[in-house]
């Protein structure tokens, strides 16, 4: 599977995602550059944590401009797997990809730690690799990450199986625990821990390889559905 | 001679001595100004020698101490005088690291004071061509208790904390450890010391020289406007009721436009177009054209009409003064300017020749072919005053003998340590910084010391960051080594060699003798220190006039030591499982109560201070780390944690604060009051645990170091007790409740706010 991370300016976690898929999971693992209209034939793209654009305006307000998201709007239109960690998240939910928006944690604090987390769904690319009501340990480092969104679009979510992840341990007060959410084609996915910090054990777990690897062999798994 | 060879040719308006008394220079000191330039200087070139003679750019008053230092090895490749020292890690693989402090804008506005500090020491780094992996910080306050200047303290402790967090987290560097104490002595005076570590390859190594006559001189990064003017100078005066109105002083950090300057310095640096680069620090303008200029022994010209400028209307004297940050100077082979300007296009940032490099040593600061200032520049970077202040006996206020050490309740007096802001968990703090982006942390905040990996080797870098002021105010020279000692110590429990050293010397005002005599004496046992335990030092900074209206901080050297070791899943801190035997390397010792008038009890539970900081047997402490590095090393011991503030007692309870609450049951023989053999600090002790003890005694023995089986691990709790008498018995999840909330609870208490 050929992996494509796209880099924003004030992207910071570009470099382990791709040192995750590229070096850890060894799949070809490209950086596209935000200013290029093109994904260069990756089968998929993850948009990496960081402070895009500085966070200015609101987290991930400006990057949704970047020539590179009218790719990946297409890229996601046509079925392609579009994978959004924390501020890549943001950037979704505000490109419209996905539903609601991330705002500032209710202690006001930027958090930075490891939460255990449940998984809901195991019936998408990227959590098919885990078992249902799996807990992972994954880190959690955002100011912005409490998820809020109408009542209807919460329990539509919910009625329609995409919440991916909740949070055990809610660290920013997002509602109904929500961590991590899928779009009606089950082909995008937007998460606030981020899973690339744990896929070696050097760095404390592995939980997060459970859904790094999920992406990996998703092509399978699709196929195979 | 025409109208346009005299230079400069702007000629102010006669200086008066007010004039050159306000840019804090002395008489003397406007004289050597005169004869170096053979007349009067232009309002300009004023400002521009009151930054680079100041205290905190030129260090007039330590340099003929900081020559004592030892800076070699054979691994230093780069000693103290660049932006940052080099050291060789192996692979072909190098390190950059410094520490630069940020006191005095943290206590006039502590947000952007800290934040730009870490701007600042992350851009001596990559100017360097190291891309940053690690930041640490060392910090100090007023106490968060105190009835008068609580309120502000706690205020100065969440500004400086969020300030760091939000450039450290958005440039996306890890800090992965740090210190935080409270004094009273740092009320009206807080320290924000800020440590940065990158790594490199041999050949990416860049320095700050302007070589190549005819050579390119170009501007990057944010434009210039009129912030942090005479920054350098304030931080080398005493703060006074006037300077708390000095906020515009203090300047704004944008940590995105750092990121963009980090990643497109690194990508023009690939390119080998660029022969010269250097940050714009303190004087912005001013001190990278000298310096850079003065390293290659070469002139800068610059004009300033060129310059990116963020407000209109600026004088020459405002822009070579300014402090805007996130930018830096470099200077590019001629003809290859291209090359360099399309990289900083594509991030999005201002590239623009605005002079050239020539060869006759002067700094020239033009604006619209006007001449504002011409001097040479090693006058203003080589040839600043240098002091041999007189110095006394070190100041000195406290008495050599205390109160009496009778404890009421030696269990009450543990849980009053472990609530103590110095002792408490700092997780209030470390939750707030992003410590593991970059993926190479392998032991973070809490730990003995932060390890870092360097991905495509398999080596890692540990960092310990130590100070303490009591035991320097008791006696710098010795209270100084013990730092140097604790710093080693923390890197051989992690299983790591140290290697280097870099330091931040955070004194009162140098004018005073006594005083002096701190700064003296702490740098002589530093250079002591460092030279035994073969840490040389490859950089540093000094923060001096550290005294709110004549009322000096304690002496506070801060040292940051790294050493290295094979990457590998870190031995911790916490007990793993029950049933292990708890080994002391190093053994009790028999400290007198001298010795203990400078620990964390004295402070905390006795509110006094008095004596001599522990006894150090250099010698003795080498051998313990050998020891615990070797056992580390060869997972003889399943975890590993020094006996530091709060001593055994303390180090015991921390070990139990691990995941799974595994406490210990420890029995001594000893003849000391309980409270000193609970309480006391001596250094040169290790608390180790382990499977099979007799392999630890072998180890310990080899090195010739004591060491006594004290008890063995058990879940839940964590007893004491001497000679078949209990001398505490507790709980671990209540201790550890205590611990763990103490640092958010002073910081929130309803009946402090």
């Amino acid at each position: 599977m050929k992996i494509g991370v796209v880099v924003f300016p004030g992207s910071n976690c570009d470099h382990d995602a791709w040192y995750a898929f590229g070096e850890t999971l060894r799949q070809e693992t490209v950086l596209l550059w935000h200013d290029s209209a093109s994904l260069e034939g990756a089968d998929s793209v993850i948009l990496p944590g960081g402070f895009s654009y500085g966070d200015y305006l609101r987290c991930g307000a400006i990057a949704k401009f970047s020539p590179v998201m009218s790719a990946v709007k297409k890229f996601a239109a046509d079925g392609g797997l579009v994978l959004g960690i924390c501020n890549g998240f943001q950037v979704l939910t505000e490109a419209g990809l996905l539903p609601g928006a991330l705002v500032r944690n209710a202690s006001l604090k930027f958090v930075c730690k490891t939460v255990p987390l449940e998984v809901v769904t195991t019936d998408s690319p990227f959590t098919h690799q885990a078992t249902k009501k799996q807990t992972l340990k994954l880190p959690v480092a955002h100011g912005e990450g409490c998820y809020i969104a109408e009542d209807r679009v919460l329990d539509m979510l919910e009625a329609e199986d995409r919440v991916a992840l909740r949070y055990v341990e809610n660290p920013n007060g997002s509602m109904r625990n929500i961590a991590g959410i899928l779009n009606a084609g089950r082909n995008v996915m937007g998460l606030m821990p981020h899973p690339e910090r744990v896929a070696d054990p050097l760095m404390g777990g592995i939980d997060g390889l459970t859904i790094l690897s999920s992406v990996v062999h998703a092509g399978v798994a699709v196929s195979k559905a | 001679m025409s109208e346009n060879e005299i230079t400069p040719n702007v000629i102010a308006n006669k200086l008066t001595p007010d004039v050159v008394a306000s840019h804090q220079l002395t008489p003397l000191e406007y004289e050597k100004i005169l004869s170096l330039l053979g007349r009067e200087p232009t309002l300009t070139e004023l400002g521009i020698f009151s930054v680079m003679w100041s205290e905190h750019c030129s260090y007039k008053s330590t340099r003929i101490h900081l020559k004592k230092l030892p800076t070699e090895s054979k691994r230093v490749l780069q000693g103290p005088g660049e932006n940052a020292g080099i050291v060789d890690i192996g692979d072909g693989m190098a390190i950059a690291f410094k520490i630069e402090s940020h006191n005095h804008p943290s206590f006039i506005e502590p947000f952007q004071g800290a934040a730009t500090g870490v701007g600042g020491i992350l851009r001596d780094i990559f100017t360097m061509g190291a891309r940053p992996i690690a930041v640490l910080d060392s910090i100090r306050f007023g106490r968060l208790d105190d009835e008068t200047n609580g309120p502000r303290n706690r205020r100065v402790l969440e500004g400086v904390v969020s300030g760091i967090a939000h450039y450290g987290n958005c440039f996306g560097v890890p800090t992965v450890g740090g210190e935080c104490v409270f004094e009273s002595s740092y009320d009206g005076n807080p320290l924000v010391n800020v440590f940065a570590l990158g790594v490199f390859r041999h050949d990416e190594v860049f320095y700050g020289k302007a070589s190549g006559v005819g050579n390119p001189v170009i501007y990057v990064g944010a434009k210039t406007g009129r912030d942090g003017i005479h920054g350098a100078s304030m931080a080398s005066a005493e703060f006074t009721e006037e300077s708390k109105q000095k906020r515009p002083n203090v300047q704004v950090g944008d940590p995105f436009t750092e990121k963009l300057l980090l990643e497109a310095c690194l990508e023009a640096m690939r390119t080998g177009a660029i022969v010269g680069i250097q940050d714009m620090g303190a004087a912005g303008l001013t001190s990278s054209t000298c310096e850079m200029g003065s390293r290659a022994g070469t002139g800068v010209e610059i004009d300033l009409a060129r310059v990116p400028q963020r407000e209109s209307g600026m004088t020459p004297y405002e822009m070579m003064l300014s402090e805007s940050q996130e930018r830096m100077l470099l200077v590019a082979e001629r003809g290859r300017e291209d090359v360099v300007f399309a990289v900083f296009k594509k991030w999005g940032l201002d590239a623009v020749a605005i002079g050239i490099v020539t060869a006759d040593g002067m700094l020239r600061v033009k604006q619209n072919g006007v001449v504002f200032a011409e001097i040479p520049n090693r006058a203003l970077a080589d040839e600043a005053p240098r002091y041999d202040r007189p110095h006394t006996k070190p100041l000195r206020l406290a008495p050599l003998d205390g109160p009496p050490i009778r404890s009421k309740n030696l269990k009450a007096d543990l849980e009053t340590l472990l609530s103590s802001g110095d002792i408490c968990s700092k997780r209030w703090i470390y939750e707030q910084y992003d410590h593991q982006v970059r993926t190479n942390t392998i032991a973070g905040p809490g730990a003995e010391a932060a390890v870092v990996r360097i991905k495509g080797t398999n080596t890692s870098v540990a960092i310990s960051l130590d100070g303490n002021g009591r035991y320097c105010a008791l006696d710098p020279r010795e209270g100084t080594k013990l730092l140097v000692a604790e710093c080693c110590r923390n890197l051989s429990t992690v299983g790591a060699l140290p290697i280097a050293t870099t330091n931040n010397l955070n004194f009162g005002n140098p004018e005073r003798p006594e005083i002096m005599a701190q700064i003296v004496e702490s740098i002589e046992g530093l250079s002591e220190a460092c030279r035994f335990f073969d840490v040389p030092v490859t950089g540093g900074n000094v923060s001096l006039y550290n005294e709110t209206l004549g009322a000096p901080i304690f002496p506070t050297p801060v040292v940051g030591i790294v050493g290295t070791l094979e990457t590998s899943l870190p031995i911790g801190i916490p007990f793993p499982k029950a049933g292990l035997s708890v080994i002391l390397l190093g053994a009790i010792r028999n400290p007198d109560t001298r010795e203990f008038g400078g620990t964390q009890y004295a402070k905390v539970v006795l509110e006094s201070l008095w004596g001599v900081p522990p006894k150090l047997d250099m010698e003795y402490e080498k051998r313990v780390q050998a020891t615990v590095r070797e056992l580390v090393r060869t997972r003889l011991v399943e975890s590993a944690h020094d006996l530091s503030d709060g001593g055994l007692a303390v180090a015991l309870a921390e070990c139990s604060f691990g995941p799974s609450n595994i406490g210990a049951d420890v029995r001594l023989d000893s003849d000391l009051a309980p409270e000193l053999l609970l309480f006391h600090e001596g250094p040169s002790r290790i608390l180790v645990s382990a499977e099979n003890s007799a392999e630890v005694f072998r180890v310990a023995q080899k090195n010739g170091v004591h060491a006594i089986e004290i008890g063995a691990t058990l879940k839940a709790r964590v007893i004491i007790s001497n000679r078949n008498q209990v001398l505490l018995d507790g709980r671990v999840d209540e201790l550890k409740e205590l611990w763990s909330g103490a640092l958010e609870h002073l910081l929130h208490n309803p009946v402090l706010v």
